[in-house]
């Protein structure tokens, strides 16, 4: 069979740069998308071909991740920040801009091949939303005008840079950046959003044993940023104790949780803090391989990271005998992601940079004793690795300092949504709620998310003296505001929309218990639903938290059952609102009927419609 | 790894052997733990979380968790058969399982399930999702209206048959058993003899030509539950109301 | 449940369902002659009654809800009946009538009336008759439109079943049947 021969020099240049490695499925895949606009099933077969990997797992990759796509795509592809905050920001405006401007729907691609329009889960710029990509190209504070602004001049240079004409602040404007997008650091403290002595606190480190780094994090009562708080001390021992000699540290900075963008303010101003802690990291576990996981959404930091990279292989401080030090060799490669929240989970992760599909892994075994390639592995946030950096620079008596005994050092915060001030707060843990909100301008709180879809949505009010810390309100950084005027039912219903869609689907629980959670909060805000409705919903919550395989499906329900404590009156009032008499409150006869009514012209005589449904 | 150790089961002590799993341990010692995508010929995968016991209140996968010294688990108690009930109740709701008209029907895990937890109707909505049936092959049928995604018949076909006929596309509710091809089954190198029909734990993959040679009263659940050879049911045949 | 009345009234109607579970009540044999000593139907194809006249103890429902006539006709019985169960596969499961549920309701007719390989109909129209229940956008299992009490699934239950049911119910026992009679085909 002949091959387009287009496409055959597409895969094969995509598949040479990666040294036809399997395991370099993900920028394989990238390669094809970008020279192709999509991946065809021709090129599924040839990448098959050239890799010697199981063609279903080049499909199966290629259907994954939203990155990537089989049909042909518009050579500028828009994708619009569906996320709550945007959503609170007037981006349904701008996208029925988009929609008439382009003049096709979500989801499809205009005529003339130029365009394709797609909704995607939170960028990271909630802070200056409404926001978007435009291939890796990031667009924010959208609004009617400007969106019909960009299309017009994108028909006429088709280059998304071109657009972008005043840059951010900081390394936003640096060469290798050159984008729009704004720190906003309303506050720096002084452990991870703080100047750093490049080398070092390495330099310190590589004084001390690997066991003597591990204490210090120990003391220092260091724990994981993502927001699961595991103690790093902990699982750096365990990594460095388990079987085999080949280490991996990967850092994770696939930030998707929507609402927390505060890595990737850390990327663009301290990416050697980052760095400096990877290869702490990598000297106490004994790690020669590390990968910087960072979310596809933020590729647009690629070539500034590889630069900062390429300037500490420079400087002795990546690669082969770091800072002199024989035998220490350590140097991080950057695994670029494709759109899919659940690769966040650590497992998943690991499976994204194996160039597979994100599926969360079964555990045990644990990524400590069977990670990357079935190596050893430690998987740490960003911030993780800035603290650990920091505490090795200023000593975990120091660092201990900041904080609470249950969780010591400061935390940064992402606020967003309906705040005067939004943007990127470092503070000491143990902060109050209320301070927080008080500092970002968010006089009308009434209702706060805090740690994203999968942490907590507590009421402003009773909840301003709780404490921002592991033993009180845990956060991997998002904290949403949201004023009096957002129906809390609205915000969860949101929110299990994004589970539904970011679930692997690997196991019953999260695929299957997020599409009915979510399907049972819809008809609770439609008025189709009754007490009992209710006590199941929570009851069907509580299995999906308890049986999921993974983090996703163990938290979706938090969204549920926290805002069931915390607004009980806001589900009480839709109860039983458009139940027709002597049928269940959850069956909506009128929505049953309306396909053959529309089909026949008639309306039911039986189920008249009600006053307010008549049309 | 050949250590005796002894864990505890429902309040019983059993003796079992490092590395193996829970559900391994239990299964030697005559306790019966639910299960799908488990499969003895194959490696382990931990999808359909049936298998979900308490360890020490922790939900976890039984066929997943090597047991360890001491370990105190619950396979039989109220709150573990609620949240098995509701796992196999998502089964049924997410697919199109039509049993009167399934020739896999009397040897079906998921039914014979159902029938040893007493299933008579799950308590969430139908989806009646749209899902297709690639009949093309000449002697495999794959309906993805009974799929339940637990991966045998891709894990049987790399580790039995040494093939890769199968995989898994999508994500979400849209993941989807995929055939090795834009062709579907009859583009691959499978055939009637490879193991991934005889894996399927219900009427997904089917060796075509082989319906309905039991007949009604002979087949396997037909008088037996699911796991009655390993223990005796738990016996509550209708707690419905 | 007796006692108020002579003998505990029995309803049953058969919706969107092929009357084989009438069928498989009348497999109870002989014991159908013990069947009329023990109960009254009321409102039942067996009797032919149409109507409720008064309160029934026990409704029996065959069928799932394909159309307006089916749902408002389970209401009717909700509203009569003590306890309502729900016999066979269409009534808790949707069953074969369901097997269209994922079709577009306009597919299935115009497959049905117009398209379909074995359809002679010239005029192409498509039965609207106003005397036509309208149909629902697909069929509902009773349990999605009233509540129900007890559920029998099989296609049908068998006659055991169906007996071993209505005996405890009468008696007031608690359902528990035997692993065998509680079967999905």
């Amino acid at each position: 069979m002949a091959v387009n021969p287009l496409i055959r020099h597409a895969v094969e240049r995509a598949c040479h740069a990666c040294g036809r490695d399997p395991t370099r499925m993900l920028d394989i895949v990238r390669g094809v998308q970008q020279r192709l606009g999509h991946v065809p099933d021709e090129a599924v077969d040839l990448i098959a071909r050239e890799t010697g990997a199981p063609r279903p797992d080049v499909a199966g990759v290629v259907g994954f991740y939203a990155f990537f796509s089989n049909r042909p795509q518009g050579r500028i592809v828009i994708r619009l920040c569906g996320d709550v905050v945007d959503r609170m920001h007037g981006v349904e405006r701008v996208a029925e801009a988009l929609v008439e401007e382009l003049g096709v729907p979500f989801g499809e691609t205009t005529p003339d091949g130029l365009f394709t329009l797609l909704w995607t889960p939170c960028i990271g710029m909630s802070d200056q939303a409404p926001a978007a990509l435009v291939n890796d190209v990031v667009v924010t504070r959208l609004s009617r005008d400007v969106a019909r602004q960009m299309v017009g001049e994108l028909r006429e240079h088709e280059d998304p840079h071109r657009f972008v004409r005043t840059y951010g602040d900081g390394n936003n404007a640096h060469p290798a950046v050159r984008a729009m997008v704004e720190n906003n650091v309303r506050r720096a403290g002084p452990v991870v959003l703080a100047d750093l002595e490049r080398g070092a606190a390495l330099a310190r480190a590589l004084r001390m044993t690997p066991a003597e780094v591990i204490r210090e994090i120990k003391t220092a009562r260091l724990r994981g940023r993502g927001g699961a708080g595991f103690p790093t001390g902990m699982k750096w021992e365990f990594t460095r104790a388990a079987a085999g000699d080949r280490k991996v540290l990967i850092c994770n900075a696939d930030e998707g949780e929507p609402g927390t963008f505060k890595d990737r303010v850390i990327l663009t101003e301290h990416p050697d803090l980052v760095l400096e802690g990877m290869t702490i990291g990598a000297w106490a576990i004994g790690a020669q391989e590390g990968i910087l996981y960072l979310r596809g959404e933020y590729a647009y930091l690629e070539a500034f990271l590889e630069q900062v990279l390429e300037a500490r292989r420079r400087d002795g401080l990546l690669g082969r005998s770091i800072l002199g030090r024989e035998g220490f060799d350590f140097d991080v490669r950057i695994q670029l992601g494709a759109g899919a929240y659940v690769c966040g989970e650590e497992t998943a992760l690991i499976a994204s940079c194996e160039g597979k599909r994100g599926d969360a892994k079964a555990r045990p075994p644990f990524p400590a004793q069977h990670g990357y390639l079935g190596r050893p592995t430690s998987v740490n946030n960003v911030e993780t690795f800035c603290c650990a950096a920091r505490i090795i620079e200023r000593g975990a008596a120091w660092f201990a300092g900041f904080g609470t005994p249950e969780s010591a050092g400061t935390k940064l915060f992402s606020v967003s949504g309906d705040c005067h001030v939004p943007g990127v707060y470092e503070l000491p843990f143990g902060t109050t709620l209320g301070e927080l909100l008080d500092l970002a301008g968010a006089d009308e709180a009434a209702a706060v998310q805090v740690g994203g879809p999968s942490g907590r949505l507590v009421a402003a009010e009773g909840a301003r003296e709780r404490r921002l810390g592991y033993e009180d309100l845990a956060t991997g950084g998002s904290v949403m505001v949201f004023g009096p005027q957002r129906d809390p039912l609205w915000i969860v219903e949101r929110f299990l929309e994004f589970f539904v869609d970011e679930s692997c689907g690997v196991c019953t629980p999260c695929r299957v218990g997020n599409v009915l959670m979510h399907d049972a909060v819809r008809r609770v805000r439609a008025g189709l639903a009754g007490e009992s409705d209710l006590e199941q919903l929570r009851a069907l919550a509580t299995t999906v938290g308890m049986a999921s395989r993974c983090g996703l499906g163990q938290s979706s329900p938090n969204p549920v059952l926290s805002a069931m404590d915390a607004f009980p009156d806001h589900w009480r009032r839709h109860l039983h609102a458009r139940s027709e008499p002597g049928l269940l409150p959850t069956f909506d006869v009128q929505a049953a009927l309306r396909p053959a009514e529309m089909l026949t012209g008639r309306r039911s005589e039986v189920f008249p419609p009600r006053e307010e449904e008549r049309r | 790894m050949n250590g005796r150790l002894t864990i505890t089961v429902d309040g019983r002590r059993i003796e079992a052997r490092a590395g193996q799993t829970i559900l391994e341990a239990c299964q030697d010692a005559g306790v019966y733990v639910p299960r799908l995508c488990a499969h003895p010929k194959l490696s382990v995968y931990g999808s359909c979380r049936v298998c979900t016991c308490l360890v020490g209140g922790r939900a976890t996968a039984a066929c997943v968790q090597p047991v360890q010294p001491g370990m105190v688990i619950e396979n039989d108690s109220d709150r573990v058969l609620e949240i098995r009930r509701t796992i196999i109740e998502m089964l049924f709701v997410e697919g199109n399982h039509f049993c009167m008209v399934c020739e896999k029907s009397g040897d079906c895990e998921l039914q014979a399930l159902a029938y040893r937890f007493g299933i008579t109707h799950p308590r969430f909505p139908y989806m009646f999702p749209e899902r297709p049936i690639d009949a093309g092959h000449p002697e495999l049928l794959l309906d993805h209206d009974r799929c339940v995604l637990c991966g045998r018949c891709v894990r049987a076909s790399a580790e039995l048959d040494g093939k890769s006929a199968l995989g898994f596309a999508g994500r979400g509710l849209r993941r989807r058993i995929e055939a090795d091809g834009p062709r579907g089954l009859a583009g691959t190198d499978a055939t009637g003899d490879d193991t991934i029909a005889e894996v399927c734990p219900v009427g997904a993959l089917l060796r075509k030509g082989t319906a309905y040679r039991t007949p009604y009263g002979r087949r396997r659940y037909d008088h037996e539950p699911i796991g009655g050879d390993i223990d005796a049911p738990c016996g509550e045949a209708q707690e419905d109301r | 449940m007796a006692g108020k009345h002579t003998r505990p009234r029995v309803a049953t109607c058969s919706l969107a369902g092929c009357f084989g579970c009438h069928m498989s009540l009348l497999d109870i044999d002989e014991r159908i002659f013990e069947l009329a000593e023990l109960v009254e139907f009321a409102r039942s194809p067996i009797v032919d009654k149409k109507r409720f006249d008064r309160r029934v103890d026990i409704g029996l429902i065959e069928g799932g809800c394909c159309n307006e006539e089916n749902v408002a006709t389970l209401r009717e019985f909700r509203r009569h009946c003590e306890i309502l169960v729900s016999i066979g596969d269409c009534a808790t499961a949707g069953g074969v009538p369901a097997l269209r549920n994922d079709i577009p309701l306009a597919e299935c007719l115009a497959e049905a009336y117009v398209g379909g390989p074995t359809v002679h109909n010239p005029g192409g129209r498509i039965p609207d008759d106003p005397e036509l229940p309208l149909l629902l956008d697909k069929v509902y299992p009773a349990h999605e439109v009233v509540r129900i009490d007890y559920f029998l699934p099989g296609c049908p239950p068998s006659a055991e079943a169906l007996w071993q049911t209505l005996v405890a119910l009468l008696e007031g026992r608690p359902l528990e049947l035997p692993y065998e009679l509680i079967k999905y085909d």
